[in-house]
């Protein structure tokens, strides 16, 4: 079966300032596969999911989506952006709207849906989440895995070709990161193709195809989640590893 | 220790002694307002020249006399209030925008903007309104109003819409980031994340100053009177001057107090509920 890529990241580099955060980044996803991008805070993650989502400019290299380079200045970044789904740390849900407000914006104002069809759309997202009867309320008076369920459903409403997940579950307390994970679980069976920046092993192993550790801004280890997590080579995956055994969060 | 009560009715004894200190703090503040209030009235009402005062500022026959016709010119106050006021909140809402725009074409624009800002409030307001009252007419070009009411308010909305731009603007900033960037990850464009995400929350979250210039703004329409309209303050200077009675000068002043006393009531209603809000913590 060949693969079609989705996303191909060619020799990424970004600095902000004198801090060089990525060095050169190879990466490609494909369809129906998902990505973890582990590594210690400040290795570069959310960096690299901002830099595809062009949300930050890159210095050097290409970000292609679909065969598209969309890191060119002549390349439509608003148009690059609609193809893809962002997921935020903190939610970043809008507090002046209703759950439903904010899962219909992006279909009707970037897409051009009618308000009817992204309505009942939205309906049907939110139902099959569990979160239909809180459509109405305004996101501060929810909890913070529920906040960050319509997050996911608003990223899922404008149907994105790729999802991008920045840490999702690091601001929630203990208890509900299940409950978001689960969701992400799902999405995968169904085919969704997806980057995912993650601290969860245990939800990297099940999720991913493919596990990429991230050190100080490049990738130093890379393949599937049994043999990096279980058996890694590099003295630097070894290192961020045992840590983590350490504290108790492997 | 001893207690006096036992464990079964520690609750109604509680209870007992919440509403006992409760009654003492009444009959404290009670106390003390009549002795503070009444010392200063005694005090003022006992001075050589009360009956003097009380003759020229608070003659009621002067105030029933006068009433009437400061209170028509408080009318004019009012209506000019209200033009100005949308005026303001317009022109404000357009000069923040400029300020903030970063299109390099725009970039004349922006550097007009806060000229306009810059110079609008750092001249007083009552200079302003003497520049362009006596100034704008004297350009004797044709389709510029003479009329002082015009000229007056149109002063005042230039003044005023300067602070109300610094305003909006600090609503704006102080929108996160991630907020735009919450949107532009939607495909959002720029223009439509300030519009439907950045300004909504913005606008919000300003209301309470903004009432506060209203409230400003409310009072110094009186200004006004010095390019000669007939508004409160000059209709009970000019009645003052021919009796040799300030009282009329109170009637305006109570007449004024009927509007900002309000807005400032709803002001710290507004308040308090954004302190209730915040205090409920929203994670961004």
């Amino acid at each position: 079966m060949t693969q079609t890529p989705v996303i191909e990241v060619d020799g990424v580099t970004k600095a902000f300032g004198d801090n060089q955060v990525l060095k050169g980044v190879d990466l490609t996803l494909t369809e129906h596969n998902a990505v973890a991008l582990i590594g210690a805070s400040g290795s570069g993650k959310s960096t690299l999911l901002r830099c595809i989502d062009l949300l930050v400019e890159i210095d050097d290299g290409d970000v292609l989506l679909d065969g598209e380079v969309i890191t060119d200045p002549s390349c439509n970044l608003v148009e690059a952006r609609r193809r893809l789904g962002f997921v935020f740390q903190a939610f970043n849900l809008f507090p002046h709207l209703t759950v439903r407000e904010n899962v219909v914006l992006g279909p009707i104002h970037a897409h051009g849906r009618p308000r009817a069809q992204a309505d009942e759309e939205a309906h049907e997202l939110l139902k099959r989440f569990g979160l239909d009867k809180r459509a109405d309320a305004y996101p501060d008076t929810l909890s913070g895995g529920q906040q960050q369920r319509v997050a996911l459903v608003r990223a899922l409403a404008s149907r994105p070709r790729a999802l991008l997940l920045d840490e999702i579950t690091s601001s929630l307390d203990p208890e509900l990161v299940g409950e978001v994970l689960e969701l992400v679980v799902e999405l995968k069976a169904e085919g969704m193709t997806m980057m995912i920046a993650t601290h969860e092993m245990s939800f990297a192993r099940e999720v991913a195809d493919e596990v990429c550790f991230l050190s100080e801004g490049r990738i130093a280890e890379r393949g599937d989640p049994e043999q990096v997590l279980g058996d890694p080579q590099q003295p630097e995956t070894q290192k961020f590893l045992r840590r983590l055994l350490e504290a108790g969060r492997l | 220790m001893q207690l006096t009560t036992d464990r079964s009715n520690r609750g109604a004894a509680r209870e007992e002694a919440r509403r006992r200190k409760s009654r003492r703090g009444a009959g404290v503040s009670a106390i003390s307002s009549v002795v503070v209030i009444g010392g200063l009235i005694a005090l003022v009402v006992s001075s050589k020249g009360w009956p003097a005062v009380q003759e020229t500022f608070f003659s009621w026959a002067a105030f029933k006399d006068s009433f009437p016709e400061v209170l028509r010119g408080f009318w004019l106050d009012v209506k000019l209030f209200i033009c100005v006021e949308i005026v303001v909140l317009v022109l404000g809402l357009v000069i923040a925008l400029c300020r903030i725009t970063s299109a390099a074409a725009l970039y004349p624009i922006r550097l007009l903007a806060i000229v306009y800002t810059d110079l609008f409030r750092g001249v007083p307001t009552i200079l302003v309104i003497y520049l362009i009252g006596f100034g704008l007419p004297a350009l004797e070009l044709s389709g510029v109003p003479t009329s002082p009411v015009l000229l007056g308010g149109l002063a005042l909305a230039l003044s005023y819409s300067a602070y109300v731009a610094e305003v909006y603007r600090a609503g704006i900033d102080s929108i996160h980031p991630s907020q735009k960037a919450s949107a532009l990850s939607l495909g959002l464009t720029n223009t439509q994340s300030l519009r439907l995400v950045i300004l909504p929350q913005a606008v919000r979250r300003v209301v309470p100053p903004l009432l506060n210039d209203f409230i400003s703004l409310q009072k110094d329409v009186a200004l006004v009177s010095v390019l000669g309209p007939l508004e409160a303050f000059r209709v009970a200077q000019i009645s003052a001057s021919s009796n040799f009675n300030y009282t009329p000068l109170i009637a305006a002043a109570v007449l004024y107090l009927c509007v900002t006393v309000p807005l400032a009531r709803v002001l710290d209603r507004m308040q308090a509920r954004r302190g209730q809000l915040d205090g409920v913590g929203t994670v961004r």
